[in-house]
């Protein structure tokens, strides 16, 4: 019997092969990426002492944006062609799914940050007063955060009946610590000021969510 | 148990009247608010009796996740004796946050375990989800009198209807948790929604310690407008607080009632309808 990890390992191979074939997320999540971060150099447009008080808020708030029109479709794939019935008879544990499409996810919203941050340093003019491994840092835990909470909760809008508007009407006020968090140090970073309280309580949130959601996704994939 | 429900009705509504009347009139003007003050004895026993709800609202969840299966249940059963020992023996041998009281946080450990076991004791498996979905709608609605009756009375008091102080704005956050748990109730269309429902109930209240501890760091960095809390209050005050604060908690046990025998009799009747269909197939279509 192939160990849990084996099992992750696997599917998230599979996830990451046919989005590298087909390209359809990625293509579509990149321009839209874009798009989010023009449209908001359009309605906020300060002088580069202004922008990083605001930066921290205004990034964050593109990434969330694209984090949740991936998260949407991460289940897409399984539904259309009975993957997830396949997955609920097979002796697989539900968490080495969860698992990897939690990384599949983080993957693919990681690859989103890195193309969207370069442009948001240059159309903000933006330069860090802080230590910019602690910004790393802080990115690394703020997506986990989001995706972790994202895909659970992607998984429990399977069956309702406004899919697309349900993730985010969950995932919007269960992060809202979390979003404060990330918000805070980064800004807290780009001005040159100490962050040590909010990456401890995103890595306290980031613990006790990834945790909850193991325990929890068992049953939700099995809801039926 | 039926004839219960109207006598309850009866002394809820005397004690009721008697709130209101130490509310407006028996509680004496405060001094530099005036009669304005007196939303206070409004205001506040709602976000307690929201606050207990929610509770209810998770301990049926988590019940409701658990005791389908003996072993997780008899786990869920041991942790609530735990965390109410801890919460008991605890607050005697460490420096609280000010303001806590030792001997306060050791009631409300022992009243965490016996909320547990007495909901247990009370209702079968599947009434905790009845359970779980009245606490919520009751807290909400409790909760969202809470949150209107804070600006009507900040509007003449500070000039301001509104401000992003942390209790405000954790009560805000943990209003839309229980709104969006709401929502999937309503938009599920699984045949699971109680299992969903409840999984999130229990994500969404091991969100609000963290709602308010970040909140509460964030906005006491900063200068903020104190409003409320802070300093002592007039015994007679207390009394109409407390008043109120019963008079709130027996309203709030009649709606859940109700409701909870409205959701009880939606099941049933809900229930006969698929066994009927199931029996007579020329039936199904009604």
């Amino acid at each position: 019997m192939t160990p849990p990890a084996g099992i992750t390992r696997v599917t998230l191979l599979k996830d990451l092969r046919l989005e590298w074939r087909s390209k359809d997320a990625i293509n579509s999540m990149l321009f839209f990426s874009l798009l989010v971060v023009v449209v908001f150099s359009f309605s906020f447009d300060p002088s580069a002492e202004e922008s990083r008080q605001i930066a921290g808020g205004l990034i964050w708030v593109a990434f969330l944006f694209a984090a949740v029109v991936a998260l949407n479709q991460t289940w897409a794939r399984e539904i259309r062609n009975q993957v997830l019935d396949a997955y609920r008879i097979s002796p697989a544990p539900a968490n080495s799914l969860f698992m990897a499409k939690t990384l599949g996810n983080f993957i693919f919203v990681t690859v989103l940050e890195a193309l969207m941050t370069p442009l948001f340093i240059a159309f903000y003019r933006l330069r860090a007063l802080g230590p910019v491994w602690q910004l790393l840092l802080v990115a690394v835990l703020g997506t986990w955060a989001l995706v972790v909470n994202g895909t659970f909760f992607a998984a429990m809008s399977l069956r309702t009946r406004s899919r697309e508007i349900m993730l985010p009407l969950l995932l919007f006020p269960i992060s809202i610590p979390a979003i404060l968090a990330m918000v805070q140090a980064t800004t807290a970073i780009l001005n040159g000021e100490g962050a040590r309280f909010w990456i401890v309580l995103l890595a306290t949130y980031d613990l006790v969510f990834t945790t909850v959601c193991l325990l929890l996704f068992e049953t939700v994939l099995n809801a039926e | 148990m039926k004839r219960a429900f109207p006598i309850l009705g009866v002394l809820t509504a005397i004690l009721l009247s008697y709130a209101l009347y130490e509310a407006l009139i028996g509680a004496p003007t405060e001094q530099t608010m005036g009669d304005v003050q007196r939303i206070f004895y409004y205001h506040v026993p709602s976000a307690w009796t929201a606050f207990i709800l929610f509770f209810i609202n998770f301990i049926a969840s988590i019940q409701y996740l658990v005791r389908s299966n003996p072993q997780t249940d008899r786990f869920a059963s041991y942790a609530a004796v735990i965390v109410g020992l801890v919460l008991f023996v605890v607050p005697f041998f460490v420096t609280l946050p000010e303001g806590m009281r030792p001997s306060s946080v050791a009631t409300t450990g022992v009243l965490i375990t016996g909320l547990y076991f007495l909901i247990r004791r009370l209702f079968s498996h599947p009434d905790t989800d009845v359970l779980a979905i009245t606490s919520a709608e009751v807290g909400v609605v409790f909760s969202l009198v809470n949150l209107v009756t804070g600006p009507i009375w900040a509007r003449p008091v500070w000039g301001i209807w509104w401000t992003w102080d942390w209790r405000l704005t954790s009560t805000l956050v943990m209003w839309l948790i229980y709104v969006s748990y709401l929502m999937l109730r309503r938009f599920s269309s699984s045949g699971e929604t109680p299992l969903l429902a409840a999984a999130l109930a229990v994500l969404g209240a091991l969100c609000v310690p963290f709602v308010y501890f970040s909140i509460w760091f964030f906005r006491t960095q900063h200068p903020q407008p104190v409003m409320g809390g802070g300093g002592s209050i007039d015994p007679r005050m207390w009394h109409a607080l407390l008043i109120n604060w019963l008079a709130f908690s027996c309203f709030a046990f009649l709606v859940c009632w109700s409701r909870y025998r409205l959701e009880r009799l939606q099941r049933d009747v809900d229930e006969a309808h698929a066994m009927e269909s199931l029996s007579d197939p020329r039936e199904s279509v009604r």
